[in-house]
């Protein structure tokens, strides 16, 4: 079993969403298309466990 | 341009088979003499097997082509009589620069392990690699070993029978034909063999042109391996730069699909480029330029009844990661042994079927490892593009990224974990690299190594352990080698072979690969390892 955290886990989540929303500010598409690449590939390395990526890459294809 | 090239190697002569008065039987013969064939047909003479090569050339490859060599295969070549001369006149390199746009974004260097008789990979123009292999065979020749290569005679076509195989050959005086008890083929990516048969070639074709150019350069560039992603030089694209002997460069830029070939190879289209890419002040020559496009793919099995598929014939990868020519030097390795018992009755032809299980396994290895980095290198869709970029921009910066990277993922051996010949690793503690089915890793011994004492024929190796000095069991004979862990005072074998273990006896293949292993002798149980690893238990 993988330890990918699907119960609520983000410290004032709200802060981070605002956040997440400002790094995107004032970028065109591409540039926010590399940005998001590059986070995606620095979250992956902090969790860096193979099982944890791949349930998380599974977690992702649902839409609710 | 380069003499070797016009040099007829093995030229036409008449052979007596041409005037018999019906077709002369061979044991085995081989089609093609490039690097694989000539492989093939050395180990065999070394086994004192006849063998005749059959080739529609008599010259070396046209060009520098396969250019990397890595340490397996070159281990092998030495067990061929080649490896030395490679490793003298190769070009060795450990520094690896990745630029991005217009920056480097880190180099690297491989830091190759110490306590190897071979380097971690050598360059190497496959001429060179296929003049020593001929050289080897006169040699061999000349020691009154079985071996002939005939120059211009061009197999037409091929008849298979149940315990024979016949060939229809053209040579410059008129057909003639042949029977061989074996047929190895290593006619190449496009064999004639493979389409007489009728048989299949399936796989994923990369649609992407990449131009070669071997340049010679005065200009004292370092010996390192440069590659550029989306370079200004060549935008969208990659590039890659490698040194080889005698002061020639390989120069690889990806074009892309919609080209004009032709125009695309014409000097004055290609020189702006090269001028682009080195600089203006540079002075150079261009020897070769090809372009190329490649392909992912293998047969479905390598051996159909008496004929045998190695090499490219048998299985194509991108140029990523050199696992062209290295692959096909192993597929070699694992079957010629196993012909040879097939051949003395000493062993159930299924022990051929062996050689199709445990080369598929590696091939699929490799087309898996280069088809990934032909992704990684010319992304396929625009979030691959941005996924790839991503990577690239965070490796200027962190370190974690570096990995990630994928210009070619260079050729290590092939285990062959799960074979039907290996026996239940029963060495406790015992390191993982030296489990069942792994090739020995090299080990420095005194003044000497590991891998020339374990030769070609079945090692029982003992470190630290009592054993007899050898048994036989149905005509195959096994050598006992005795170490102790003391003789090699790096601790290296004691790292590579024992790991937690006090002690370990390995059953060692003549391919060098680990058959079974414990901690102790053990009569009954090494016997039944050796049946295994000749096809009796399958």
């Amino acid at each position: 079993m993988s330890d990918l955290i699907l119960t609520p886990n983000i410290e004032s989540h709200d802060d981070f969403y605002a956040d997440l929303l400002a790094a995107h500010e004032g970028l065109s598409k591409a540039e926010s298309d590399a940005y998001n690449a590059r986070l995606i590939l620095i979250l992956a390395n902090q969790i860096g466990e193979r099982d944890t990526l791949r349930a998380a890459l599974d977690a992702a294809k649902r839409k609710g | 341009m380069n003499k070797i090239f016009e040099v007829p190697l093995y030229a036409y002569e008449r052979s007596e088979d041409q005037d018999a008065p019906t077709p002369v039987r061979h044991p085995v013969v081989v089609i093609g003499a490039g690097p694989i064939g000539l492989a093939a047909a050395i180990d065999l003479a070394q086994r004192d097997v006849p063998v005749v090569v059959l080739d529609d050339n008599d010259k070396v490859s046209f060009g520098s082509r396969a250019i990397c060599f890595a340490q397996r295969p070159l281990e092998i070549l030495d067990r061929l009589g080649a490896g030395k001369a490679m490793v003298e006149k190769g070009v060795e390199w450990d520094v690896g620069k990745v630029y991005f746009d217009e920056r480097q974004v880190y180099q690297f260097d491989l830091m190759p392990e110490a306590g190897f008789q071979f380097p971690a990979f050598i360059n190497l123009q496959q001429y060179y690699f296929e003049d020593y292999l001929v050289q080897r065979a006169r040699a061999l020749q000349a020691e009154g070993k079985p071996i002939e290569i005939r120059g211009r005679n061009k197999v037409e076509a091929i008849g298979t029978h149940d315990d024979h195989v016949a060939l229809e050959i053209e040579t410059p005086e008129g057909a003639y034909t042949i029977e061989a008890d074996w047929l190895i083929a290593c006619d190449g990516a496009n064999s004639p063999t493979r389409r007489m048969l009728g048989l299949d070639f399936v796989g994923r074709v990369f649609e992407d042109n990449f131009l070669i150019a071997d340049v010679v350069m005065e200009a004292d560039f370092p010996t390192e391996r440069w590659f550029w992603f989306d370079p200004p030089f060549n935008r969208g694209q990659s590039a890659l730069l490698h040194k080889q002997p005698d002061g020639v460069w390989r120069i690889d830029l990806q074009l892309g699909w919609d080209i004009d070939k032709e125009e695309e190879k014409k000097p004055e289209n290609v020189i702006p480029r090269l001028k682009q890419m080195l600089g203006d002040d540079v002075e150079f020559e261009l020897e070769w330029v090809s372009i190329y496009t490649f392909q992912c793919r293998r047969m479905e099995k390598f051996r159909h009844g008496r004929v045998l598929f190695a090499g490219d014939s048998a299985h194509q990868v991108s140029p990523f990661g050199a696992r062209g020519a290295n692959s096909g030097v192993q597929d070699t390795d694992n079957l010629i042994w196993k012909l040879k018992l097939v051949m003395d009755g000493h062993a159930p032809e299924a022990l051929l079927d062996t050689y199709n299980a445990e080369r598929v396994h590696g091939a699929d290895e490799n087309i898996l490892n280069s088809t990934r980095s032909t992704d990684f290198i010319t992304p396929k869709s625009e979030i691959s593009r941005v996924l790839r970029d991503a990577v690239l921009d965070l490796s200027e910066r962190y370190e974690f990224a570096r990995p990630l990277v994928n210009s070619g993922r260079l050729s290590v051996p092939c285990t062959y974990d799960g074979s039907p010949l290996n026996s239940a690793d029963a060495l406790d503690g015992g390191p993982h690299r030296t489990r069942p089915g792994s090739p020995c890793p090299d080990v420095p011994l005194g003044e000497g190594f590991l891998l020339p004492l374990l030769a070609d024929r079945f090692t029982l190796l003992t470190i630290d352990a009592d054993a007899p000095d050898g048994f036989e069991e149905d005509g195959i004979p096994v050598t006992r080698l005795a170490l102790k862990s003391t003789d090699d005072t790096s601790r290296a074998l004691a790292r590579r072979y024992l790991g937690d273990a006090k002690s370990a006896v390995y059953l060692i293949r003549p391919d060098q690969h680990v058959a079974a292993r414990r901690d102790a002798w053990n009569e009954d149980l090494f016997r039944a390892a050796l049946r295994r690893a000749t096809g009796k238990e399958l």
